[in-house]
């Protein structure tokens, strides 16, 4: 159902490539890992937070109403939330290569950073998914959608910033190991958290 | 004897200001005389979670029970918390300008507990933006429970991995293994239970006045 917005997909990555670009335009080359890391998360965060926050924006009154009769909230919550997973893992990959590309690669462990990533996204898509389920169910989306997932994102983005500095001075899966578990069991507990409260939402 | 509570809040909040300040306490390098900031710092920090965990339960009663009444209690509940976490702010901060030189460090103790302070906000500012009070009450709460879980997240478990300057990480001694000989246990234990008694009391009056309010309109 969300394929067939496939522009919206485009439009995303539009958006993360235009970003990228204008921080090439100012940077030219980074080789500072902070700084780099900075950048990479920053835009990242704004593309997630774009791309996601249309997900229950644009159910009308009558497809609320259809899809609230077609399937229940758990298999809904699910569903929209692997697909931003999907979405924005896909998008964070992309994002990658570019910024490769154009900015430069000073990541030395290229292995987990990417875990790292992959992880992170998974974590952001979810907490994003279930504030645009909040934020849809009041009128001002879009500010209020950072005011509510931001301080709540900011636990895992400590976290994924940790694991890519670690990659970034080239340490590998020994010491940046732990840090990942954290990450999926904060993934984990936000899934669950999603599951169980989000029937209280629907039933409106 | 109805308010007995009242009263017993009054006599160790009474007893915590004078006996704070006056009963000898342990010289220790550069806390000297602050560490008497222990029995207003620390009880600060104590009574926001706990007012929190009341929060989330009346949160978690209203979804079950759809009950107004628990909606109004859980507000109130962060309202009053808030307060206590931007006291618990400022007298760390004025303690840490004395031990540590600085205001505010780039701590994973004090940045974690500034970010709750901003969920909790989140939290608030979610309220103001509905209207409809049903919508409203079971919105909130539900990103209340979520809330909650972060706070324990923050204060919780990333201090536990991070080093920190704050007593209880990273080597520094905490309050069990140096300072707490019986003259300040004698002072912090009544502190603590002085200052949560105190908070209720605020709720509760604010809770009242709310409820007046209502009948009002």
């Amino acid at each position: 159902m969300e394929y067939r917005q496939r522009y919206a997909i485009n439009g995303i990555l539009l958006y993360v490539v235009s970003s990228i670009f204008v921080a090439y335009l100012i940077f030219n080359v980074l080789d500072d890992t902070k700084t780099w890391n900075a950048l990479f998360w920053i835009i990242l965060l704004f593309s997630a937070t774009n791309a996601t926050s249309k997900s229950f924006q644009h159910e009308s009154n009558s497809r609320f109403l259809y899809i609230y009769m077609l399937a229940s909230p758990q298999s809904l919550i699910i569903s929209k939330t692997l697909y931003n997973m999907l979405l924005i893992v896909f998008v964070g990959l992309v994002h990658l290569t570019f910024f490769s590309l154009l900015i430069g690669n000073p990541i030395e462990d290229i292995a987990l950073f990417i875990s790292g990533l992959v992880l992170g996204s998974m974590g952001i898509a979810s907490v994003l998914t279930f504030v645009a389920a909040i934020a849809a169910k009041t009128n001002n989306n879009t500010t209020l959608m950072a005011v509510l997932s931001f301080p709540i994102m900011l636990p895992l983005l400590l976290t994924v910033i940790k694991v890519s500095t670690l990659a970034g001075v080239g340490f590998g899966f020994e010491e940046g190991g732990i840090y990942l578990l954290v990450l999926g069991l904060i993934n984990v507990v936000i899934f669950t958290l999603a599951y169980i409260l989000f029937p209280y939402l629907w039933r409106a | 004897m109805k308010n007995w509570w009242k009263i017993l809040a009054f006599l160790l909040l009474l007893f915590t200001v004078i006996g704070g300040l006056l009963i000898e306490v342990p010289r220790q390098v550069i806390l000297y005389e602050t560490i008497r900031n222990l029995y207003f710092h620390v009880p600060m920090w104590f009574t926001m979670i706990f007012l929190f965990l009341l929060s989330v339960i009346y949160s978690i009663k209203h979804l079950s029970s759809s009950n107004m009444n628990h909606d109004l209690i859980a507000k109130q509940m962060v309202n009053t918390g808030v307060v206590f976490g931007i006291l618990g702010l400022i007298t760390g901060s004025i303690w840490a300008k004395y031990t540590w030189g600085t205001y505010w460090t780039n701590d994973i103790k004090l940045n974690g507990s500034a970010i709750t302070m901003l969920v909790y906000f989140a939290y608030l500012i979610l309220r103001s933006s509905m209207d409809e009070e049903q919508k409203k009450g079971r919105i909130a709460a539900v990103y209340n429970i979520f809330a909650f879980v972060m706070l324990i997240v923050f204060i919780g478990v990333l201090p536990r991995m991070y080093d920190s300057l704050h007593p209880g990480n990273g080597g520094n001694p905490a309050f069990n293994s140096y300072d707490l000989d019986s003259n300040m246990r004698i002072v912090f234990y009544p502190a603590v239970i002085g200052w949560i008694l105190l908070s209720i009391w605020i709720a509760n009056l604010n809770i009242r006045i709310n409820k007046l309010k209502e009948k009002e309109e």
